[in-house]
Parts: structure tokens; C-alpha cells; sequence
């Protein structure tokens, strides 16, 4: 009994320390926070570095329509409502270069909107 | 008609680019009971264009007010006219102006009316309908997604554009559900959709969200054959038993997947016009549930 309490504490530990952990958890005070601005057709910043392992919250607006946010190598994705400030807690698990993308068409230009995460040790 | 003679003329017409096998070799039980039972299979060739992007301007392609038509006199050309034409999606280049849309929307059906084929079928891309959910599209070229049946194989039209996140979504997937449910187990399939069904490299948005769900219907059934566009490129890929294939634009070409930091086009070449771009003749053996491709020029040279 106990031991199935302990293996499943453990599941969930490994489960969330898996990926980069796209959580729903609310965001500590401590942990760093990202800004980018979406609009079309580029992401400001563009390039963002990023440590391995530490927590981060990246924290989107849109200036104009609504956009996607994608690193599919880092499992991550939201979309970004006008209006609204939309926040993504990320867990990079492995270093290098990912490209991050709009993945929702909005417009001639859309296929430029990119931009990279490196993750570094 | 002996079964290669097409074949053979193109190669001999100096047309043929290289010709691909595609399809396994499966059993010919499902034709062979059609046949049986006094339906009748025919091997039968049809012709993919794709990504034209009518109203696109820009240094890829400075010839791009002539391509399409050049396009549509090459396939006039061909000495044995298909059973029909296929369009699979980005017929226009996107615009945010919704009637400059339909002004593109126009020219492109009067340009490609031009066809001696008159059997033509199409589908949006995600320029065509991503930004109006398909609305100005539909006005022209009716439905996004639809079925029609061919000298013995199911054809099924997948819209995966029309929703600007690139999900078929949950109502067309059960509407595809439902269609392949009333096929016999053996049924020859072709599905015919815009942008890839299976990741073939999602950082460059080549993929569909929801696409997986899709193949998974796909999946029970052993004849199944995808002909697709979106990424400007031949490319040719399995899940499992099902063969992916997509074809080249006529606007401009884009570099394989992963090959270079962006997915910019590749840049005109002035010493070799039109250098990869295309369209492709397909030709169905119903029997073997073969499809054999063979990718063609724009203009020959
Ligand atoms: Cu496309
Ligand atoms: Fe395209």
C-alpha cells in the first residue's frame, strides 16, 4: 500500500520532469518571465536564450490577430488572443537550437513569422 | 490500351521526369470481386497540379503571370488527355483584402477553364481559405471537402486549411468515418488533401494538427494512396501501408525539409526557368492497386 503510494508519487515526478512540461501550474514569483510580442508578421524577441532545466515563463501578447506559438521540438504551443495576456511555463529538457513558429495563418508573410529558443547547459 | 503504352510515350515524348512506383503490391481482390459483380475497373490516369498561388508577385518566380497558363498549355499538350485534373490547394496567394480574393479567385478559374479536360476537381490551400474560413473559396469552387468515385476507386477530398490552426476538425473527421464505413474493407482509396496528414516537419509548419486522427481512420483499410501539396516539393513517405505523396508547385519551389535554417523559396534560376516546378501525371492501376507517378515540366529544357 504504501509502496504503491510512493511508485505513484514517483510516477508523477518523472511525468512532469518529461518533455518540456508544458504545465498549468501557476508561476512562482522567482521564476523568470519572457515578453514577446506577436504581431504580423514577426515575434519581438526572436531569439531567445534559454538554460536547460530551469523553469520560465514565456508571457505573449498580440498586437494585431490572433497568433499561434509553436517550439514543437520543446512540445510547447498556445495560442495568442488579442486582448489578453497569455503565459506558458516551460522546462527546457535538452539544449539547442529550436525553431519556434505561428502555426495559425494569418496572412501574406505568415510563413516568415519565426524565430528560435536556444537552450544552453 | 496495353498497360505501360502511356508511360512509354512520355518517356519517349522526352516529357517524363522519374517515374515512381508507388502503392505495394497488394492483393487485386477488391477490383476483381467489383469486377465480378458486373462493375467495371479501368486503369485510367489523372493529372495533379498544385500550388499555383494565382496573384502571388516576387523575385522566386518574375515569370509568375505566365506560369499557370504555361501550366495549363502543358497539360493541353499531352498527347493522351487524363480523366481528369486535380488541383490540391493554394490555388491563389492569400490577401487580406477580401475582394482582391476574389478577384484572384476569378482569373484563376477563367485561366484554368482553359483546360481541355473538363473534369477538374479542387480544394483550398491555406492561402485560398485560412482567413475567411474558406468562405470565398466555397463561392467559386463549392465545397472544401467532398468524395467522388472513378473507374473503380473512392476518392475523399480532406480540407485541412479552412481552420487557420490547421485541424480537419471533429465534425469533418466523422463525416469521413462515416464515408469509409459504407466502403467494402478492400476499397481502393485515394485521398487527395492540402497540407501533409503525418508530421513531416512540424517547425516549418508542414503537418496538419489533427492529421494524425485521420490516418488513424485510414489506417483498417490496405488500399490507401494520399496525393498532397503545401511544401513545393516531390517528397514520398509511409505510415505504415499508406504512401504519402507530394507534389511540386508551379510558383516556386521550397527547400527539403530541414535543410536550411528557414523555409524561404528557393531562388529563381535565370539559366534554367521554372527549375523545380511542375505537375505530375498519375497513372491508377485500379487491378493493383498501383499508382505510378511521373513528374513533368512546366516546359521542356
Ligand atoms: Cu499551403
Ligand atoms: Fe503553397
Amino acid at each position: 500500500m504504501n509502496s504503491n503510494i510512493r511508485a505513484a508519487v514517483i510516477a508523477v515526478a518523472f511525468f512532469i520532469g518529461l518533455g518540456a512540461g508544458v504545465a498549468q501550474v501557476a508561476a512562482q514569483p522567482a521564476e523568470p518571465v519572457v515578453k514577446i510580442t506577436a504581431k504580423k508578421f514577426d515575434y519581438t524577441p526572436n531569439q531567445i536564450t534559454l538554460k536547460k532545466g530551469v523553469p520560465v515563463v514565456l508571457e505573449f501578447t498580440t498586437a494585431d490577430v490572433v497568433m499561434g506559438f509553436s517550439v514543437p521540438e520543446l512540445g510547447a504551443r498556445t495560442d495568442i488572443i488579442p486582448g489578453k495576456v497569455v503565459r506558458l511555463r516551460i522546462v527546457p529538457d535538452k539544449t539547442g537550437t529550436f525553431t519556434f513558429f505561428c502555426d495559425i495563418f494569418c496572412g501574406s508573410g505568415h510563413e516568415d513569422m519565426t524565430g528560435t529558443i536556444t537552450v544552453v547547459e | 490500351m496495353k498497360k505501360y503504352d502511356r508511360r512509354d510515350f512520355l518517356k519517349l515524348a522526352g516529357l517524363g521526369g522519374v517515374v515512381f512506383a508507388s502503392g505495394l503490391t497488394r492483393m487485386a481482390g477488391a477490383a476483381d470481386r467489383v469486377a465480378g459483380q458486373g462493375g467495371s475497373y479501368d486503369d485510367f490516369y489523372f493529372v495533379q497540379l498544385s500550388d499555383t498561388h494565382w496573384g502571388f508577385e516576387g523575385p522566386p518566380n518574375p515569370d509568375a503571370k505566365v506560369t499557370l497558363k504555361k501550366a495549363v498549355a502543358a497539360v493541353n499538350g499531352l498527347a493522351e488527355q487524363p480523366d481528369f485534373v486535380v488541383f490540391t490547394g493554394d490555388l491563389t496567394h492569400t490577401t487580406d483584402d477580401p475582394k482582391e480574393r476574389r478577384k484572384r479567385m476569378a482569373e484563376f478559374r477563367d485561366i484554368v477553364a482553359d483546360l481541355k479536360v473538363k473534369n477538374v476537381h479542387f480544394m483550398p490551400g491555406e492561402h485560398d481559405a485560412s482567413l475567411d474560413k474558406g468562405e470565398a473559396y466555397q463561392e467559386f469552387f463549392g465545397k472544401t471537402h467532398y468524395t467522388f468515385d472513378h473507374k473503380g476507386v473512392h476518392f475523399i477530398v480532406l480540407d485541412n486549411v479552412s481552420d487557420p490552426a490547421a485541424n480537419i476538425g471533429e465534425a469533418q473527421l466523422q463525416w469521413l468515418a462515416a464515408d469509409l464505413a459504407q466502403l467494402p474493407a478492400d476499397a481502393n482509396i485515394v485521398v487527395f488533401t492540402h497540407r501533409p496528414l503525418f508530421d513531416l516537419y512540424p517547425q516549418w509548419d508542414w503537418a496538419t494538427r489533427d492529421g494524425a486522427k485521420a490516418i488513424e481512420l485510414l489506417m483498417p483499410y490496405p488500399n490507401v494512396t494520399v496525393f498532397y501539396g503545401h511544401i513545393h516539393q516531390e517528397h514520398h513517405h509511409m505510415t505504415r501501408h499508406i504512401p504519402h505523396h507530394a507534389a511540386k508547385s508551379l510558383i516556386f519551389p521550397l527547400p527539403a525539409p530541414g535543410s536550411q535554417p528557414k523555409r524561404a523559396p528557393l531562388p529563381w534560376d535565370a539559366a534554367h526557368p521554372y527549375k523545380g516546378l511542375g505537375f505530375r501525371s498519375v497513372e491508377a492501376e485500379v487491378k493493383k492497386d498501383e499508382y505510378v507517378i511521373t513528374e513533368l515540366p512546366v516546359q521542356k529544357g
